[in-house]
């Protein structure tokens, strides 16, 4: 597992205002068969950013060059559906950093934590309200500080507190691993599995 | 659970954990990169079932993507000594299918996989979610998993079932009704009289689909049909004594006065034959209804459901009976097992196939298939026009050759009618077996009642 770190972000954001929008979509399953992590951002939102005959989409938020930087700001319901991890590295291999919803689902959302993405859950009304700013000025920025656990829309100066695990947080911020910490559990685990006659 | 962490996560032992090709090639890789074991290789079972071919099995795979992930499997299993129950394995199959026929998926155990409808093992009375390749990883190298504590629900559903009406079809409706995220962040216990009377296999399929209303996972507190469907199980490995087991299970049931942080009741004499007419599992409609306007709905929201309808290339207001379609795909985990094709069977039995229709008849497992022939459905199948292929995810999620063309409608057994989730542009129609039996005949969206008659109607 990388061990990202993350603590504060200000940047421009890319806008993806639609609901519901799942994982196949993020990254379609065709293209799930490399065994490596690397190199899912060329595939992401595959079947939107390119047209049948494999031209780019220009109709698509991601290929309009006036939308960019490390947030993306997407609608309530972000990353339903399958579990794939794919999704958050396919994410983050483009160069998104931080996704903003007003709620994302469960498996994305651990598999962001895990990989150094950032999910920030805002209220509906803040969200429609930022995307409604990016769309009618490409240049608004955002600043998330991990730490104090603030976002902040920098022009409008809204500026919301979001929740996130302690652990989880401690984690992105000194980029530690969670594979390390249940290693350094061990005995705790061996412990458990004799307790209860686990092991046979 | 093993140890609370202060205001973090839970450290949450794995009884069962199960792999295939697609999601763990990275976690092994991790594990290489820091020169650690798989902790308890004994505690995980393995099947390639995602992107392999459903026909001739026996060659080698033509993609050379997915030969190599299936490869890396099998390499894997080997070094790290983990069962593996892989391509032309007389065992294998849809790993959410194998698990419960082949007793490692038993009452009370925690079981996580790198796939979202791990959640049909919570027809066990389990605690079983999906988790990503970074918590595989975690599993295989100290047999935990960090877990936040989810908040609990209970969706209870009294009452009796019409004819025709089938539990893909309670939980078509429960998440119609509840929308695609209307259980994020919930555990759910699914409960009440129509529960209670439907089978493990139809347990099964409510609980596979928790996941599409956005559920970590759904559960079924195990009962005598739970402990009737192992007592029949040839074999159940690290079970000496099944009684005494079975005894220790009665006791895996919500307490008379627990509560939940949200409850829901249904009623399954509401429920008729469902059938989705968009692009999430939340889209679903009775098979005689009419596509709902997008007039009530915010402008965010309507536009992302007018985006959905024009994908399926249907409009608001629309009825789908008689609807042409292309298609029929019946397997999956959803609705794979060996009650889905006596129920698909039951409708085909002395009728034809419409010659409008390529169907895909796929097995969840080479038990199923087994099982299959062995009662004749194949014969019954091949008499109506029908093929029947090897087991595997196939077109649910078309990662292998198995895939719907551009614009094409089919009716799928399967749980996801994403945007492309049948291959590029293709437009899925989620729906029972019976629904789609009535279609693979017709050729054309129609109603599995009508050719239902009450004393023949399998309960599925």
């Amino acid at each position: 597992m990388p061990k990202v770190k993350f603590d504060f972000l200000e940047s421009t954001c890319v806008p993806l205002p639609f609901e519901n929008v799942d994982t196949d979509q993020i990254i379609p399953a065709r293209f799930l068969s490399a065994t490596s992590r690397e190199g899912f951002g060329n595939n992401l939102f595959r079947d939107w950013r390119y047209l049948k005959t494999g031209e780019k989409n220009s109709d698509f938020i991601l290929n309009n060059p006036k939308f960019s930087g490390k947030v993306l700001v997407a609608g309530k319901n972000f990353g339903s559906g399958s579990s794939r991890e794919h999704a958050v590295w396919a994410i983050f291999d483009y160069g998104f950093r931080a996704v903003v919803s007003s709620f994302f689902a469960d498996i994305f959302m651990n598999n962001s934590l895990n990989n150094g993405l950032l999910p920030v859950v805002i209220s509906e009304e803040l969200l429609i309200k930022l995307q409604c700013l990016i769309q009618k000025n490409p240049a608004t920025k955002v600043k998330i500080d991990l730490e104090k656990q603030i976002f902040t829309i920098i022009p409008t100066g809204d500026s919301v507190r979001f929740g996130i695990n302690p652990y989880k947080k401690e984690c992105l911020l000194k980029g530690l691993d969670d594979i390390d910490f249940l290693l350094s559990m061990k005995s705790l685990i061996t412990g458990y599995e004799n307790n209860k006659n686990l092991v046979k | 659970m093993v140890h609370s962490i202060e205001d973090g996560p839970d450290i949450l032992y794995i009884d069962r954990h199960y792999i295939h090709e697609v999601t763990s090639p990275q976690a092994f890789i991790g594990l290489k990169e820091r020169g650690i074991p798989v902790f308890r290789p004994g505690k995980t079972i393995a099947t390639a079932d995602h992107n392999i071919p459903t026909k001739d099995q026996h060659l080698q795979i033509m993609d050379e993507l997915s030969r190599n992930q299936v490869e890396r499997l099998s390499e894997n299993c080997s070094k790290y000594g983990i069962e593996l129950f892989g391509l032309n394995h007389p065992k294998n199959g849809i790993v959410h299918v194998i698990g419960p026929e082949l007793g490692y998926t038993l009452p009370g155990m925690t079981i996580v996989c790198g796939d979202s409808h791990t959640s049909t093992h919570g027809a066990f009375g389990t605690i079983a979610f999906g988790i990503g390749t970074s918590e595989v990883e975690m599993v295989l190298a100290t047999q935990c998993i960090l877990q936040p504590k989810p908040k609990k629900m209970r969706i209870t559903v009294n009452g009796n079932l019409h004819k025709g009406v089938t539990s893909k079809d309670i939980i078509m409706y429960i998440i119609s009704e509840i929308s695609t995220g209307g259980a994020t962040g919930y555990f759910v216990e699914f409960s009440g009289s129509a529960i209670k009377s439907l089978s493990m296999e139809a347990r099964m399929t409510i609980c596979n689909m928790s996941i599409e209303m956005g559920a970590r996972g759904g559960l079924i507190a195990p009962d005598e049909t739970t402990f009737d469907y192992l007592r029949k199980l040839p074999s159940i490995p690290g079970i000496d004594d099944l009684e005494s087991s079975v005894n220790q299970w009665k006791n895996l049931k919500s307490d008379p006065h627990a509560s939940f942080d949200h409850e829901l009741e249904f009623d399954a004499g509401l429920i008729k034959p469902m059938i989705t007419y968009g692009t999430n599992p939340g889209m679903g409609m009775a098979i005689d209804g009419s596509i709902p306007m997008a007039e009530d709905k915010n402008k965010e929201a309507s536009s992302s459901y007018l985006k959905s309808l024009e994908y399926m290339g249907l409009k608001p207001g629309m009825k789908l009976l008689g609807h042409p379609i292309d298609y029929v795909f019946i397997g999956s985990c959803t609705n794979g097992r060996i009650e889905d094709f006596r129920a698909f069977a039951q409708i085909i039995r002395g009728r034809k196939k419409a010659a409008n229709i390529t169907a895909l008849i796929v097995p969840g497992s080479k038990k199923v298939e087994e099982q299959m022939a062995s009662e004749g459905l194949i014969e019954v199948l091949k008499n109506a026009g029908f093929e029947v292929r090897q087991p595997g995810c196939s077109s649910c999620l078309a990662m292998n050759e198995d895939k719907i063309p551009q614009g094409k409608y089919t009716v799928s057994t399967s749980n996801r009618n994403f945007e492309g989730r049948q291959g590029p542009g293709a437009r899925t129609l989620l729906a029972s077996p019976f629904t789609a039996a009535a279609a693979a005949i017709t050729g054309k969206i129609s109603d599995p009642r009508e050719f239902i008659t009450e004393e023949k109607n399998v309960k599925i």
